[in-house]
């Protein structure tokens, strides 16, 4: 590990655009590419604000999304507002367990990792920990692919009040609450958009 | 920028282009403080709009379900049932439910709960929706001043649960008869209201609470009287069968009507709006004049009474005054006879004028001046009679009548109940006149009649078989005979006779022989010397004279 040198040891950054190495490490200054007029940043500026920002939008739009009714249904049999984790546990009453434990797992569980594993991230870069550096770059590259599969709420709703529209026998209509989640969604994609995980491995000078 | 086309060497590599930085990457940061404001802004307004929370106790808690159940006010949704444990005691079920915020001024210590469930009455059908959507608890609002939190929910819904605007009013009944609560009102076949509760009081008596809707209430008078209107009123009286009813529903499931009282009633002026009536039994018992309260008389038969029951009418001079209230047999020590006693009650304000002279006296309701009163009517003749109302059906009714005729009857007026003397019943009388004209029927001599009826029609058939052989066939010639002395006549006296002719022809003869005397008479007339010179010839201008009328046209 030791022998390995970081390209600001060396005095370098590289254009990610046309790969052309310049010379200087600042991150204070607007730097451009001399050959292809990219912006040159040797690490994302700002990068643990800003992550850290989508990621306190995120905790604070969770809290709504699973408060609200995501779904409102009316029908013969009365009508009911319906929020994710009541959804679950009626799917989890009624023996649909497998249901409700892919809800749970897309809705609560994937969303609730998301939060750990940024702040866990965040929190290790803060202190320039060398600690599990391999795993938590695993880490980052699974929470940065798992975000495309949390909208699965949101496209559920979506399809069941698209095609549930049988006036008196039935209705279902999309409520607050499902905003709420899919902007918990997209937050946390920003979030670990904003995220740069060459941070993991730098080294304090 | 000059450094682009060059290729960068090895040990010299480009510096990049230096700018300054435009963009300000802090104003990330109005994403999270956006989104806290919208989330607290969302609990705010959760937390403001989060009404009360009441507990209801119900009997039963059938159908009502966590989280599903609702909370009705007149049909809009007001809250949802957050919870249903047993009570304590177990005795209960008390229903928890959260109540919107603007529900929370519906909350009044008389505020009514009640689970709505499907209900089909002959009258009416309610609740019909919670077949399917399961049941829910309505809700009606109070009157009350005070805030309630916990309730205890009604076992039936009230008939009313959305307090149209209107007037509670209260009646009394002996008996209510077929009334089902929901049962309708109706004013002159109208229905303006419904029966919203019935209690027997602890006397035994029925109190029944109407509802009757504004502006219909307007119609309520302190004079107005209130009648049972359920069943088919039959009446076949002088001018045919009358059928009435209020209305099909009312038959079957029971409903009461009002209407103004009699008019007597409508000078009677109180003071203010009574909100309690009573129910009469019907619409002639509602219409009749206020009755007063009754006497008790008894009436001592000295015949059978087959045919008189309990609540046979009794009347004065043909007026109903009191109706039969028991037929019993008496037993005489004296004279081992069996007596029929037959107690009545008499309203003396039936009794019209004389009713009201005795009021003038002011001591109309004490017995002992009934009693003196009835004593000078006794001596004057009253008597009981039973009289048969319909030869049909056998019914009889007791009649106070003036018998002046009668024997004189002991009047004890101390006796209580007053004691009337009775005379046998016309039908008695009329039975054994009848008797006797059947003996004198059957001492007529029929048998001899019969004989000498026989021996005369013989006689008579005598004559006419006489007359039949002998006198008939001499009329017939007789006839005949005249026929042909009339055929002659006729032909005599015809135009075309002989006779008739040489009469004309005599009658023309002595008309030209009477026209020549006169021609000679006027001759002469003229001149005279013709009798002696005899008759010149005729002159020429007399000629035109008698032959102008030809010339003429």
């Amino acid at each position: 590990m030791t022998l390995l040198k970081q390209s600001f040891e060396l005095g370098l950054s590289l254009c990610r655009t046309c790969g052309l190495a310049v010379s200087g490490t600042s991150l204070r200054i607007d730097r451009r590419c001399p050959r292809c007029q990219s912006r040159i940043e040797h690490r994302t500026p700002f990068s643990i604000e800003m992550t850290l920002a989508w990621l306190i939008a995120g905790i604070v739009l969770y809290i709504p999304a699973n408060l609200l009714p995501v779904m409102h249904t009316s029908g013969l049999l009365g009508e009911a507002d319906s929020t994710i984790l009541g959804g679950i546990l009626e799917f989890w009453r009624s023996g649909d367990r497998d249901i409700a434990l892919l809800i749970f797992v897309a809705s609560i569980a994937v969303p609730f990792t998301k939060f750990i594993a940024i702040g866990l991230l965040l929190l290790t870069v803060r202190k320039n920990s060398r600690w599990q550096q391999h795993q938590r770059t695993a880490l980052y590259r699974i929470v940065e692919f798992i975000g495309y599969w949390s909208m699965l709420d949101v496209i559920v709703v979506a399809l069941t009040s698209a095609l549930m529209q049988f006036q008196v026998l039935g209705t279902a209509e999309p409520r607050a609450g499902i905003a709420f989640f899919c902007a918990v969604v997209v937050v946390t994609m920003l979030s670990a958009l904003s995220f740069d995980p060459r941070l993991i491995w730098d080294r304090p000078a | 920028m000059s450094a682009a086309p060059t290729p960068p060497s090895e040990e010299e590599l480009p510096t990049p282009v230096v700018q300054n930085r435009r963009w300000i990457p802090r104003l990330v940061w109005v994403v999270p403080i956006a989104a806290a404001v919208i989330g607290i802004s969302l609990l705010i307004r959760n937390w403001e709009n989060s009404g009360p929370r009441i507990t209801i106790s119900f009997l039963s808690g059938e159908g009502v379900q966590v989280g599903k159940t609702l909370v009705k006010y007149r049909d809009v949704t007001v809250g949802r049932v957050s919870a249903v444990v047993l009570s304590r005691d177990h005795q209960t079920v008390v229903v928890t439910a959260d109540l919107s915020k603007d529900a929370a001024s519906l909350l009044k210590a008389d505020t009514q709960f009640w689970i709505v469930r499907p209900r089909v009455g002959v009258g009416s059908v309610s609740g019909l929706e919670t077949l399917l959507s399961g049941v829910y608890i309505g809700m009606k609002t109070g009157a009350a001043t005070l805030r309630e939190r916990q309730f205890v929910g009604l076992e039936n819904p009230p008939a009313l649960s959305h307090g149209p605007h209107g007037r509670e009013l209260q009646l009394h009944a002996a008996r209510a008869g077929s009334l089902a609560i929901g049962a309708p009102v109706y004013f002159r076949q109208f229905p303006v209201g419904r029966v919203i509760d019935e209690n027997l009081l602890p006397d035994g008596s029925t109190r029944v609470t109407v509802f009757v809707e504004a502006p219909y209430d307007n119609f309520v008078k302190p004079v107005t009287r209130f009648w049972n209107a359920s069943g088919i009123d039959v009446k076949l009286g002088a001018d045919g069968l009358n059928v009435q009813t209020e209305s099909l529903a009312a038959v079957l499931a029971g409903g009461l009507a009002f209407d103004d009282g009699p008019i007597e009633a409508l000078f009677f002026t109180a003071g203010g709006m009574p909100g309690e009536f009573s129910l009469y039994k019907n619409e002639i018992e509602a219409m009749a004049p206020p009755d007063g309260d009754p006497h008790y008389v008894r009436m001592r038969f000295a015949q059978a009474l087959r045919g008189l029951e309990v609540g046979a009418p009794v009347e004065f001079v043909g007026v109903n005054i009191g109706s039969v209230v028991a037929v019993d047999l008496g037993y005489e020590r004296q004279d081992k006879s069996f007596p029929v006693i037959v107690t009545a009650k008499l309203y003396p304000r039936r009794m019209g004028q004389a009713y009201e002279a005795l009021a003038e006296q002011g001591k109309t309701e004490s017995v002992e001046t009934l009693a003196a009163f009835v004593g000078t009517l006794v001596s004057r003749g009253l008597r009981a009679q039973p009289r048969s109302a319909s030869l049909l059906t056998g019914k009889l009714y007791i009649a106070l009548d003036f018998l002046p005729a009668s024997p004189r009857a002991a009047f004890d007026a101390s006796i209580r109940p007053l004691e009337l003397p009775t005379v046998n019943g016309t039908f008695q009388e009329l039975e054994a006149s009848v008797g006797r004209l059947m003996t004198k029927v059957n001492d007529l001599p029929l048998e001899q009649i019969a004989a000498d009826l026989h021996t005369d029609l013989k006689d008579l058939h005598e004559t006419l078989s006489e007359l039949h052989g002998r006198v008939l066939p001499s009329a017939v010639d007789t006839l005949s005979a005249l026929h042909s002395t009339l055929d002659s006549a006729e032909r005599t006296l015809d135009v075309e006779s002989p006779l008739q002719r040489g009469l004309t022809e005599t009658l023309s003869e002595s008309r030209s022989t009477l026209q020549a005397v006169r021609e000679l008479a006027d001759y002469i007339d003229r001149h005279p010397e013709a009798l002696l010179r005899g008759r010149r010839p005729q002159k020429m201008p007399q000629r035109p004279a008698a032959s102008s009328p030809d010339a003429k046209p």
